[in-house]
């Protein structure tokens, strides 16, 4: 089997010697052309792995950013196979950059776990984050994933037993998704030496890499992640600024404000290398 | 996920316990009025000239709703768990009115999310659960309704589970809600069932309700399920018609899908986002229905039928006139589908409705549709 872009991507930034820059943002927000340009921004200022959001009416997972971030890309009216479309776009000239679809089980289940499979498959997604699909009922997505290299993403978080973590790790791949802190997207900070424990033991159990997110919005912040992670998540601090672009009338420098960020984001990481 | 396994376990224990069990039956008994009676509805009974028919009364319990039934369940067991903070989602605020009650009762920190519009129209009961103590949440994201309150409750449990409880009001959200709603809720069936036996020394044919969520149904077909014979028969809210799309008739009109951490039957798009449901009574207003619904439906146990708004206010107007009980919107709703129902029985077989709330929170917006001045 060869090696998975995510497995490829992690093996190349532990041999820079530093943790992953993953990064978030909503597909289709405010549409899917700017979400090109800004897939694309992400790339080449510094974005290890990027996950693309796909909107859900129902975001319970989610903060007050993303939620309203979701609402526009359902106004705009980006459907599921439409993020799809966008990764396959994508993926024609990149073809390491892994791709996370991250987002809510029912649109998923809608299209129905096979045929999700096949066309997440075919537009080279990596793996998905469905927030609100547990392990204990995710059995039918991981039968239709088997055929396909696409990665079962889970989440961990503070509250997590170690029996759990153990039962979070079973079947989950590509790396396993630490929530900082107690609470929805956007939330917070945490201090990452409260979480360093917890970081540790969802590594040890999982065998994964473990990326931090939820609260992490700087380079100050991300670099101090960096200290106990594997990778570090952002994406509330990218969705913003689709909101504050549009907000100032300027929706052509979403895709230069994003890549700025990305860039001051993984400058940061760079600097700071691991632990 | 490990808050609500953490709630399993101790509902588990807590079913189990006889301190609890005689506490929440001190409490049904003497703070909520239980049992609510069995009247027989003589002239409605008349006016259909099929099957005998009863109504369960629980519109007689305290706050006017088969609320409180699981409220009070649900408070007692955030006690036991040590919990400070009780939160709830409310669409027309009887969950909500009927959670602040207890938690006043109690002494906890009490906080309800509504829906922005729902508070702009459900001004009456706002002020009771103001003055019952609790702090109310406007929610304004989604599309600000019933739904999105619910959303907003569970980001909010996520944020502060270490001292919170979340109180559901209807038999639906993540496992072990839908099944401990129903066991709180059961004891409406129960009743039924014993006073029943008193009362004709048998079952009945048929025991009938109307279904937003789900919880009073549930609560009412549970100790029936076994009993083969019994019609189990279940009234959606069709709002201005299915046809519309304008309804809240998740079985009737919606498809399986994945939601607030169940799987059940929802009104979606064609790519699998949620509609908003439209009814007259606020209390149907949910795009989902509990999971134990879908179940009894696919199986082939339990009826679904629908009622419209139209409908609705027409079975409003005849319990009111006919038996001097002015029952909510929602359980007009099931009073509307009794003649379609009445016509499929005999003389000789007896009925039970669930009258699970009344009229008085709804005299406004009835006055509105009937074109009426108060």
């Amino acid at each position: 089997m060869p090696t998975s872009r995510i497995t490829a991507r992690f093996d190349k930034v532990r041999a820079e010697g530093r943790a992953a820059l993953v990064s978030y943002i909503m597909a289709g927000d405010p549409d899917l052309e700017t979400s090109y340009k800004a897939l694309c921004a992400l790339r080449d200022n510094g974005a290890d792995i990027i996950e693309l959001g796909a909107p859900f009416t129902d975001p319970m997972a989610d903060g007050p950013a993303i939620q309203r971030a979701g609402q526009r890309s359902l106004k705009a009216g980006t459907k599921l196979t439409d993020v799809l479309a966008l990764a396959k776009r994508f993926r024609e000239d990149d073809q390491d950059t892994p791709l996370i679809l991250m987002g809510y089980a029912n649109p998923v289940f809608h299209i129905g776990y096979e045929a999700f499979a096949d066309a997440a498959a075919d537009a080279g997604i990596d793996g998905t984050i469905l927030v609100d699909l547990p392990p204990e009922e995710d059995h039918e997505l991981r039968e239709a994933y088997a055929h396909h290299e696409i990665s079962v993403i889970r989440l961990a978080t503070p509250t997590t037993t170690e029996k759990r973590i153990a039962k979070v790790a079973e079947g989950a791949s590509g790396f396993l998704y630490y929530v900082a802190v107690a609470g929805v997207t956007g939330s917070g900070s945490a201090d990452p030496e409260d979480i360093r424990e917890g970081v540790e033991r969802a590594r040890r159990v999982s065998g994964l890499p473990v990326c931090v997110g939820f609260g992490v919005r700087t380079g100050e912040q991300a670099a101090a992640m960096a200290a106990i992670a594997d990778g570090v998540v952002v994406g509330s601090a990218f969705v913003d600024h689709v909101r504050t672009s549009l907000e100032a009338g300027t929706p052509d420098e979403i895709p230069s404000k994003i890549g700025a960020l990305a860039a001051e984001l993984s400058g940061a990481l760079a600097d700071a290398g691991r632990n | 996920m490990p808050l609500i396994l953490e709630l399993e376990d101790e509902y588990r224990a807590a079913k189990k316990d006889p301190a609890f069990i005689d506490q929440m039956d001190d409490l049904w008994r003497n703070y909520v009025g239980r049992p609510s009676p069995l009247y027989h509805a003589e002239r409605m009974s008349d006016h259909f000239g099929g099957p005998k028919i009863y109504f369960k009364r629980d519109e007689l319990n305290h706050t006017g709703a088969h609320k409180i039934n699981n409220c009070l369940g649900q408070v007692l067991l955030a006690k036991r768990m040590g919990k400070t903070r009780i939160i709830a989602e409310t669409g027309a605020g009887q969950h909500g009115v009927a959670t602040a009650t207890v938690c006043a009762r109690f002494g906890l920190q009490c906080v309800v999310f509504m829906g922005a519009t729902d508070v702009e129209r459900q001004k009456p009961n706002v002020f009771r659960m103001k003055m019952l103590g609790a702090e109310i949440v406007p929610v304004s994201s989604g599309t600000g309704t019933l739904k999105d309150a619910m959303n907003e409750a569970l980001r909010d449990w996520v944020t502060n589970v270490h001292d919170t409880f979340y109180v559901i009001g209807t038999a639906a959200g993540p496992h072990p809600y839908p099944e401990m709603v129903r066991d709180f809720q059961s004891v409406i069936g129960q009743e039924a069932k014993s006073q029943m036996q008193e009362r004709e020394g048998r079952l009945p044919d048929a025991v009938m309700a109307c279904i937003g969520g789900g919880s009073n149904a549930i609560g009412l077909f549970h100790p029936f399920i076994e009993d083969e014979g019994v019609r189990l028969i279940g009234v959606e809210a069709s709002g201005h018609g299915i046809e519309t799309g304008q309804h809240a008739a998740a079985l009737n009109g919606g498809k399986p899908g994945i939601l607030h951490g169940n799987k059940t039957y929802l009104l979606q798009t064609e790519d699998g986002q949620i509609i908003d449901a439209h009814s007259i009574s606020a209390g149907l207003d949910y795009p989902g229905i509990g999971p134990e619904h879908a179940f009894l439906r696919d199986m082939g146990r339990a009826e679904y039928l629908t009622c419209t708004d139209k409908e609705a206010l027409e079975g409003f107007q005849l319990c009111t006139r006919l038996e001097g009980i002015i029952p909510a919107l929602e359980p007009a709703h099931a009073i509307a589908r009794l003649g379609d129902v009445c016509k499929t029985m005999d003389k000789d077989q007896i009925l039970i409705m669930n009258l699970c709330g009344r009229g008085d929170k709804d005299i406004f917006s009835v006055a509105e549709h009937l074109g009426m001045e108060i």
